[in-house]
């Protein structure tokens, strides 16, 4: 099965829609025109940068290009980590909490899967690494990002509840137990929900982008499946990690509640 | 549904008065925090030290110098043991604070005291039994303060740090609640260090008193 081209003016009448969209935007004056067409551009841009690197990337196969835009995606990813939390620990503490749980659960599940399960030779070979690192660094940043927000906020906001717990002798672990809880779960819930909803609710962004590309849909399926359960596998030590550094950032050698190390972020 | 017993008598360990084995002394040496710098203090078992002084001159810091919740310079020690020397979270449960707004974070009451405390005084404190089986948000600032010393006396603390323990309560109740604690701290013979504004309640429970005066403690009442 051939798999038409689309040509570039082709695009050019989808990104009209998002003019209209954007012009009936500011009729209604619901003030999201900037973001929207900031956020087109930003996508069109990128994966058309993506597209040119994949291009080369594909066409010289070799492993430290890979692992450049390996680690090029991580760092991106953990700044992404840091923007999206309104509150977060002080100095280069966010950013490498954050990168470094993605990097420690993304890139061994990612290797992990590659080498065992997929297996093709050899093993970094892009056309299976680059995508799939991408999704799972994806929805980790997205798990982490999450779980590390709710753990700083409900810190700050249960200030008080954490320290009166410290005065009747609890640990800072017990003191915070809730909280941990609270923030792995809102972690986690993006991936448990979409696994629940698959097939049914929703049809996958990679599965039928494989579909498109005229693979048969039992093949994309199963590549689904395994995409889908690495993805949680990823995002859910991703959150452990996150969590369990952040939360211990939190307070110092003598059991303290330390808000200190926490800013907030500028507006 | 825990059952409970209710009696007058809080702490299990009795600790003797006379003999003196068991007491507890509680030492402050060189300790600094915000504007208060080298504090010396030395509270011997079952003295109550009160602590007054303007609002914002630091005494619930140097309450939490002294549970070890803040980063202070110098050391509190009970019985020459020095806070340093265990976990935080043991010498809090030895340096036990309890501070002016008690926080309460389960459902029910009951959840927030030790699971086979079976001696609690309720009555002197006005409660009926089932107040263990209260959900918290029906309590008031008052019955919150008072819960909030029950709950900090059931775990048997060697030593108590009191924020203003009967800021929220009516006159009867204040003179209810200080009668307990002066007959529990009594009987269990803990050092208190007891921070207060009014100075009738400072007369009635001090042994000794200081007040915060710039970067010192400035003894005003009591023989050392």
């Amino acid at each position: 099965m051939e798999v038409i081209d689309l040509a570039w003016w082709k695009l050019a009448l989808a990104a009209l829609l998002i003019l209209a969209l954007g012009g009936v935007s500011m009729v209604a004056r619901l003030g999201i025109v900037r973001t929207l067409f900031i956020a087109s551009a930003r996508t069109i841009i990128q994966l058309a940068l993506i597209g040119l690197v994949l291009e080369a990337l594909f066409a010289s196969s070799e492993f430290y290009w890979i692992a450049l835009l390996a680690v090029i995606m991580l760092l991106v990813a953990g700044r992404e980590v840091v923007a999206r939390q309104q509150r977060r620990l002080k100095g280069f503490w966010s950013f490498g909490i954050g990168t470094g749980a993605m990097f420690v659960s993304s890139f061994t599940v990612t290797v992990l899967i590659l080498a065992v399960v997929i297996g093709p030779d050899p093993w970094y070979s892009p056309q299976y690494a680059i995508p799939l690192l991408g999704m799972m660094l994806g929805n980790t940043m997205t798990g982490v990002a999450l779980s590390l927000d709710r753990l700083t906020e409900s810190v700050w906001s249960q200030r008080a509840v954490i320290e009166n717990r410290l005065m009747l002798g609890e640990t800072w672990r017990s003191a915070l137990e809730s909280i941990r809880r609270q923030a792995m779960r809102s972690g986690m819930m993006p991936s448990i929900n979409a696994m629940a909803a698959a097939g049914i609710v929703s049809l996958p962004g990679m599965m039928t982008g494989q579909i498109l590309a005229g693979s048969p849909p039992s093949v994309a399926v199963k590549y689904q499946i395994l995409v889908m359960l690495t993805i949680t596998v990823g995002t859910g030590f991703g959150t452990l990690i996150a969590v369990a550094w952040g939360s211990r950032c939190m307070f110092d050698d003598r059991e303290r509640l330390r808000l200190d190390r926490l800013v907030r972020k500028k507006h | 549904m825990r059952k409970r017993i209710i009696t007058g008598i809080l702490a299990r360990k009795i600790r003797p008065n006379d003999s003196g084995a068991f007491v507890t002394t509680l030492k402050i040496e060189a300790l600094s925090i915000g504007a208060l710098a080298g504090v010396n203090l030395t509270v011997r078992a079952g003295e109550v030290v009160c602590i007054s002084g303007p609002s914002g001159s630091g005494k619930s810091r140097l309450l939490r110098a002294i549970a070890d919740l803040e980063p202070h310079d110098g050391c509190a020690y009970l019985d020459d043991v020095s806070q340093l020397s265990m976990p935080a979270s043991h010498w809090r449960r030895q340096a036990m604070m309890v501070p002016a707004d008690s926080q309460w974070w389960f459902e029910s009451v009951g959840e927030h005291f030790p699971e086979h405390c079976d001696l609690v005084a309720l009555e002197a404190f006005g409660f009926s039994n089932d107040v263990m089986d209260w959900t918290v948000d029906r309590l008031s600032s008052g019955e919150r303060q008072r819960l909030a010393l029950l709950r900090a006396m059931a775990r048997s603390p060697k030593a108590l740090l009191l924020d203003e323990p009967t800021a929220n309560l009516d006159e009867s109740m204040t003179r209810r609640v200080e009668a307990w604690l002066k007959a529990e701290i009594h009987k269990s013979q803990v050092p208190v260090i007891w921070v207060a504004h009014d100075h009738s309640q400072i007369e009635r429970v001090a042994d000794r008193h200081y007040v915060i005066a710039g970067t010192t403690l400035e003894q005003i009442d009591g023989s050392d």
